[in-house]
């Protein structure tokens, strides 16, 4: 049970509302059906969707996600080929050549955007999530869930795959080009990642209860 | 219909920014959120000073990213430097019509709209113009959605850069261009999450 904590502020208790980001319209709360979206009636913002994943399924998919970006990162990604000569890149290979070649500031974006960001995003809410199964709150959950928010806008995966399709098609011109196992993982991310982007991170604040230090 | 509809500002109360919690307005300046910690703001901190300073410095950096090449190949004594919309007429030539589309919608059509669409936000707010909220809600969303598509030339950079490395006979350099087009990128980023989507709503013109 939650303690009363007398200073508090908070008053999701008494009257379970929702107010809209975008426009700060007020609503009182309803539980949602299956597959139902609620909408701000004044600037039209997504509310609230109901999910069809319980906590297990969301743990699962994240643990998948863990797995196929490994695979996303450890594989080549393509093959280039001229004159028998082979070279093939890994998304590393393309940071560490970025920085090589005087284009620091490139490379770290790259490798904050496509490597540390999502990495970042996936343990923490698979951490999160893996209490959450047994009904706990993780250790830390409250600096997780900060951060999971602040990390939300900067994970770009599914622009480098665009990015990679881009490429292939310019070397294509002048080169052999050998698709390798990595495209087709961080192709299988970029799917993965589209269905846990739905998912609400404000639930899990209500999905497991405080528990009294 | 929806006017009638109470809004949290008039009923004293303040949504968390990062949890979503409905928490009471107690007048205090720096209160927290009971459940996350963050602070409490009723708007976004200074929106729409934060929001210019940030589109005007993303802007002055737009220009040498289209002005400087981003990117030199090189094969057999023929060198070429490519700026961003010559690299996208090279694809459209060379390479596929369809994917000279998408980069050209992504690195230049989708950053132009993106400063079109924040200043027209910043400007009506500002103006408490009461014309088409609810469009101008929606625009601001699109914003938000589109708006990291954009870093995808700065990628086709990467890879190729890494990629095509067979010494004398071709090589693929990045140029200065992709710095400052990496950086436009992330400062209209942060320009349109320091944007309050709210301030549309409010009608006055104060931004506390």
């Amino acid at each position: 049970m939650t303690s009363p904590d007398p200073a508090s502020t908070r008053m999701a208790e008494q009257q379970p509302l929702l107010i809209c980001e975008h426009c700060d319209t007020v609503y009182r709360r309803r539980e949602l059906c299956c597959g139902e979206v609620a909408r701000c009636l004044r600037c039209d913002a997504i509310l609230e969707r109901h999910h069809r994943l319980g906590v297990g399924g969301m743990f699962a998919l994240v643990v998948t996600a863990m797995l196929v970006f490994v695979q996303a990162n450890v594989w080549p990604i393509v093959t280039l080929g001229l004159n028998g000569q082979l070279i093939s890149t890994t998304l590393w290979g393309a940071i560490i050549m970025m920085w090589r070649e005087h284009s620091q500031i490139v490379s770290v974006l790259a490798a904050a955007t496509l490597f540390f960001f999502p990495l970042c995003k996936m343990s923490l809410l698979g951490w999160v999530l893996f209490f959450a199964q047994r009904g706990q709150r993780a250790p830390g959950f409250r600096q997780a869930m900060v951060a999971l928010h602040r990390v939300g806008p900067w994970t770009m995966s599914e622009v480098f795959v665009l990015g990679a399709l881009v490429a292939i098609v310019k070397a294509r011109v002048y080169f052999d080009v050998i698709l390798n196992p990595g495209i087709f993982a961080y192709a299988a991310l970029t799917l993965l990642i589209t269905v846990f982007a739905s998912i609400d991170l404000r639930r899990l604040w209500e999905l497991v209860p405080e528990t009294p230090a | 219909m929806s006017a009638d509809l109470p809004r949290a500002d008039e009923l004293g109360l303040i949504g968390c920014h990062v949890c979503g919690l409905v928490c009471r307005d107690t007048g205090a300046e720096h209160a927290h959120c009971p459940r996350c910690h963050s602070s409490l703001h009723r708007r976004k901190t200074a929106s729409y000073s934060r929001t210019w300073a940030l589109l005007i410095a993303a802007f002055i950096f737009y220009i040498p990213a289209n002005v400087l090449p981003i990117m030199r190949t090189a094969s057999v004594g023929d060198i070429d430097d490519n700026t961003i919309l010559s690299g996208v007429i090279e694809l459209w030539v060379k390479g596929s019509p369809d994917l000279a589309v998408i980069v050209f919608t992504a690195s230049i059509m989708v950053p132009v709209l993106k400063f079109l669409a924040l200043v027209t936000l910043l400007w009506s707010s500002h103006r408490a113009s009461p014309w088409a909220r609810r469009q101008r809600s929606k625009l601001y969303r699109l914003v938000e959605l589109i708006g990291y598509w954009s870093m995808l030339d700065v990628f086709v950079v990467a890879l190729l850069t890494a990629l095509v490395q067979f010494g004398v006979l071709s090589l693929v350099e990045p140029l200065p261009g992709v710095v400052f087009f990496g950086l436009t990128v992330v400062l209209t980023m942060f320009a349109s999450m320091s944007f309050d989507p709210r301030l549309i709503w409010d009608g006055r013109e104060s931004d506390d």
